[in-house]
């Protein structure tokens, strides 16, 4: 196996990175929505991100992408392939975040949002200062859990035609008859790619402040 | 938008073998899954380092590459290394080695988690290895890996999902070429999720269920 064809498969890694981190922070931003919801204690929120999560952990990825890319274009959506694969990655990992978050959110100390209201906070205040960094500060390994979780999903995203790590592989071990060569190759970028993006996940941990109890 | 139900409704036998093949392969590659990772967790913990590291190194690959790579370097590439396998054995095998590297992890840790202080009691009063493994290890063990257990079957019931693109013939194949034939794609995918969904509630109930009925055995940690 000849060093150009590694070359291009290091090149669409740069999609399955790419497609990973957009879709990551976009289901990040969902996932805030979908935990305020069912935080909100009001079953007219709570119930519709309930069923949102429940669907969106409960139907393979792969089926999720195929009815998105299939159904986006019937009711009248016409995007690029691409922007179909990233809306489908979304609302998976959104759903997966969610529920990450709402227990983050559950898990504060109690008695540090009493204290700190005790010392004249807000409730507001008591919220945005100390519940929220807390509570994500305890789900940050979740999220370093879950990117790299994304990172090996998006391998899916091939079937939509999107020529990433995978499908650069397929289309390559096709055309070279090396499969063995190229998909361990390539099994080996994905190795990569998570370790880094784990060993930088725990080095981050370990910069940031220590959880109060 | 037409949504005609009916042209799928024909389809019946057909979308319930294709069911049934998904719900074996599933079973199949749990109970297999958590058998060979069994045998890798305890190798790993008994078998020294020299059993211990190459174990572990293949367990880390596993778990840090996609499953679709695996499976594509099993069917694509086995026939290279005298291993051509058909989609069915290629997939079922591919998907228990994949669960057995993630069943491996979970045994792992709750061999770990079992307090010391519970084996030296049990060999203080005079119970046997056999009788420790079999008295204390093996039901303190089995309430703490439970629920990732349960967890674990759910993931590798939604990866089966996955082996319709090396052309097994189960849930998501039959559903999504009864779509084409019948120019219902939509409709026919619409129908695929919300199979999935009710099947993976059930195993999520199910496991539950078998997390409070085995949890008179819970034993206080510590």
């Amino acid at each position: 196996m000849s060093l150009k064809l590694f070359e291009l498969l290091l090149k669409a890694s740069l999609y399955t990175i790419g497609i990973s981190l957009i879709s990551i922070l976009i289901g990040f931003a969902i996932a805030i929505l979908l935990s305020g919801a069912m935080l909100s204690g009001r079953k007219f929120f709570s119930a519709p991100a309930q069923i949102f999560i429940s669907f969106f952990r409960g139907v393979p990825l792969l089926v999720q992408l195929l009815l998105i890319y299939n159904l986006l274009p019937v009711i009248g959506i016409n995007v690029p392939s691409i922007v179909a694969a990233i809306v489908g990655l979304s609302l998976c990992t959104a759903a997966y975040q969610a529920e990450n978050l709402r227990g983050g959110f559950a898990s504060v100390p109690r008695g540090l949002i009493e204290s700190a209201e005790m010392v004249g906070f807000t409730p507001g205040q008591a919220f945005r200062r100390i519940k929220v960094p807390i509570a994500l500060r305890l789900t940050f390994p979740a999220l370093v859990n879950e990117a790299i979780l994304i990172l090996k999903a998006s391998s899916l995203v091939s079937v939509v035609g999107i020529v990433e790590l995978t499908r650069m592989a397929q289309d390559l071990a096709g055309s070279t008859f090396l499969p063995l060569e190229i998909f361990a190759s390539a099994g080996l970028i994905y190795l990569v790619i998570n370790l880094v993006v784990a060993r930088a996940g725990g080095l981050i941990e370990r910069s940031l402040p220590g959880i109060p109890r | 938008m037409i949504f005609d139900v009916n042209v799928i409704f024909d389809q019946l036998p057909a979308i319930l073998r294709g069911a049934g093949v998904t719900i074996l392969l599933w079973i199949a590659a749990t109970i297999g899954g958590a058998f060979f990772g069994f045998l890798v967790a305890v190798g790993r913990r008994y078998g020294g380092r020299l059993v211990n590291l190459p174990l572990g190194f293949c367990v880390e690959i596993l778990r840090g590459t996609p499953f679709l790579i695996q499976i594509f370097l099993l069917y694509y590439g086995g026939p290279f290394i005298g291993l051509a396998l058909d989609p069915v054995p290629a997939g079922l095998m591919g998907l228990t080695v994949y669960g057995a590297a993630y069943y491996s992890e979970i045994f792992r840790s709750g061999f770990a988690a079992i307090p010391v202080g519970h084996i030296e009691a049990a060999q203080c009063v005079g119970l046997t290895q056999g009788q420790i493994i079999r008295r204390i290890l093996l039901p303190e063990m089995t309430m703490l890996v439970l629920p990732p257990s349960v967890n674990m079957a759910v993931i590798i019931l939604k990866e089966t999902a996955i082996l319709s693109i090396i052309t097994v013939p189960e849930l998501t194949l039959t559903v999504s070429a009864i779509g084409s034939q019948q120019y219902a794609f939509v409709e026919s995918l619409f129908l695929l999720a919300l199979i999935y969904w009710a099947l993976v509630e059930a195993a999520g109930r199910l496991g539950h269920l078998a997390e409070t009925r085995l949890s008179r055995y819970r034993f206080s940690q510590s």
